[in-house]
């Protein structure tokens, strides 16, 4: 039986997430204590030894992000992204409202490694509840000395979901309309206010104080060898226990739907599931016995992402999930490139004439090719990913785009 | 009610801090007024067109007046296989406004927006940022008369 295994929500609900001295009281502060004991250099290898790969959906390794920082710049930021607007996610959430301290720590760590005094957490504005309880545990923090001369604001989105790339979100906290920049040069060498600056998640900050604490060999010891640690996800659609979990990285989708999720609702059927939030791939049922990890997912042609998992059972109409989807894409693009504005545009467009029953085949040939040059041609990860659900599903699930097309030439139809 | 032009003062000096200044604005009007965007601008040494541009980029902020309560229902793709489709039509029969739309008596503005991060318990439609969960169309009318 498939189980979870927390290290970040070992205490979930168990102590107050705003509190340093509870935090302090069950072993917090420890990792950036030794990290302040640490050269740099000793601290970035560590980091890098464990494995730790960004948690947002990038998969980077964070130690290697880290050490493209100049070491000589004179002032350098930590941002910490809490702008989780990937539909069906809010493992952010719940990693701040049951440990929030870790969060803080992780930015003091890494404020350690790059030699930063400032950092800043970009929370989206669906979260003003969360803004507030991260205001408090900073001052909580302050409070008991536990974060030393390293300062945290707190900055609030106002729903942008595009925001959740890193350069857009250095945009946002500038002051500005969140459109990403064209990279290089990358935010470690030129990112906020022109200064070299680290963007993690949520949780490969939270990661931190326990690879330091517990050592970078334990670390690269959890999970799947390649991403190692554990992996917040979150359970939505059609399964039965809609709630998250915190996983080792070698779980199987199935384990995590059947075992941990409690299976597919009201007795239906498995159709599909989607992971990684709305811009990652729709799954058949062949593939349920793939591991969670980045890689594993990679290689069915699927993301983690952030770890999102939308279960559709036999019943959903999956042109209409993903025509709703379309619509989601079209109303996040910045507009700043052309292949996304024009991209997402004429997605929703065709998806909505096949969903409404005047599709053709054409418009499937036509589909395909737009998400080959939105994959390869659009400025950021939001244009690159949203045809990846229509992609996916015409690979998976072409059946059911067939038979909602026009009956022309007694191919397709009913 | 507090005056627009010392809520902005507050943030003057802020680093990139317009956008604080306009939640602080929204947080005593619903909304941003023109008068306010201008001296925002001012204030952060941008030109109108750039604040405005900032200000009309999310879709949390708004420029147009809006109502006491901001009703915002969830379409993404949880909450629409959820049946966020017949709340919807349930919130628009009951305030008698389509979506985008202010009641005549500017008690509620009713709005659409994209997940919310409480997919825990889909639908989900929010009064003021606060969530409601698990909402069907029967409760609207009760959820919606405790607005008051």
């Amino acid at each position: 039986m498939a189980q979870e295994y927390r290290v970040l929500l070992e205490y979930a609900d168990k102590i107050n997430p705003a509190s340093a001295a509870d935090y302090i009281n069950v072993g917090g502060y420890k990792g950036l204590e030794k990290a302040r004991g640490m050269e740099r250099k000793a601290l970035i290898e560590e980091v890098k030894k464990s494995g730790l790969r960004g948690r947002g959906g990038a998969g980077f390794n964070a130690g290697m992000k880290w050490s493209f920082v100049p070491q000589d710049a004179p002032v350098k930021y930590v941002v910490c992204n809490l702008d989780e607007g990937e539909p069906g996610t809010y493992k952010d959430r719940i990693i701040c409202q049951k440990n929030a301290q870790a969060l803080l720590e992780g930015m003091a760590i890494c404020g350690a490694a790059i030699g930063s005094s400032q950092g800043y957490i970009y929370c989206r504005g669906e979260y003003p509840f969360v803004v507030d309880l991260l205001r408090r545990a900073i001052e909580s923090a302050k409070a008991e000395g536990a974060l030393g001369d390293f300062d945290i604001e707190v900055r609030m989105g106002a729903g942008a979901y595009v925001c959740g790339e890193e350069t857009a979100l250095i945009e946002s906290i500038e002051g500005h309309r969140g459109e990403p920049r064209f990279k290089p040069p990358f935010p470690g060498v030129e990112g906020l206010w022109g200064v070299p600056t680290v963007v993690n998640n949520v949780e490969t900050f939270a990661c931190l104080p326990y690879i330091l604490t517990r050592g970078a060999e334990w670390f690269a010891g959890i999970g799947a060898p390649k991403y190692p640690g554990t992996k917040i996800v979150t359970l939505t659609g059609d399964v039965v226990n809609t709630t998250w979990f915190e996983v080792p990285t070698d779980m199987t989708l199935r384990e995590v739907i059947f075992e941990l999720g409690g299976g597919v609702k009201n007795g239906k059927k498995f159709k599909a599931v989607q992971v990684g939030g709305t811009s990652g791939a729709f799954i058949p049922e062949a593939n349920l016995d793939c591991p969670i990890d980045f890689d594993s997912m990679g290689n069915i042609g699927a993301a983690l992402g952030s770890g999102a998992v939308l279960v559709l059972d036999e019943t959903r109409d999956i042109v209409d999930v993903v025509t709703r989807i379309s619509k989601f894409f079209e109303h996040e693009s910045c507009g700043k490139c052309n292949p996304c504005r024009e991209g997402t545009f004429r997605c929703r467009e065709i998806m909505e004439r096949i969903n409404n029953g005047n599709g053709s085949e054409k418009d499937i040939e036509n589909l395909q090719v737009l998400s080959k040059v939105m994959q390869k041609a659009a400025l950021c990860g939001l244009g690159q990913a949203a045809p990846i659900p229509i992609d996916s599903t015409i690979k998976h699930f072409k059946h059911e785009y067939l038979r909602k097309l026009v009956v022309t030439s007694g191919k397709g139809g009913h | 009610m507090a005056n627009y032009v010392d809520i902005i003062e507050l943030y003057r000096g802020k680093k990139g801090g317009i956008i604080e200044a306009f939640h602080a604005l929204q947080n005593e009007f619903n909304y941003i007024p023109e008068e306010a965007l201008g001296l925002a601008a001012k204030t952060f040494g941008i030109s109108e067109a750039e604040a405005y541009g900032v200000a009309t980029f999310y879709s949390y902020l708004s420029v147009k007046p809006r109502g006491k309560y901001i009703i915002r229902m969830c379409e993404s793709a949880p909450c629409h296989i959820a049946g966020a489709d017949r709340v919807v039509k349930a919130i628009e029969d009951y305030l008698g406004i389509n979506v985008g739309e202010t009641t005549a008596d500017g008690k509620f503005t009713f709005e659409l927006c994209e997940c919310i991060g409480q997919c825990q318990a889909t639908p989900v439609v929010t009064i003021n940022s606060e969530p409601v969960f698990n909402v069907s169309p029967e409760q609207i009318p009760e959820i919606l008369s405790a607005c008051k």
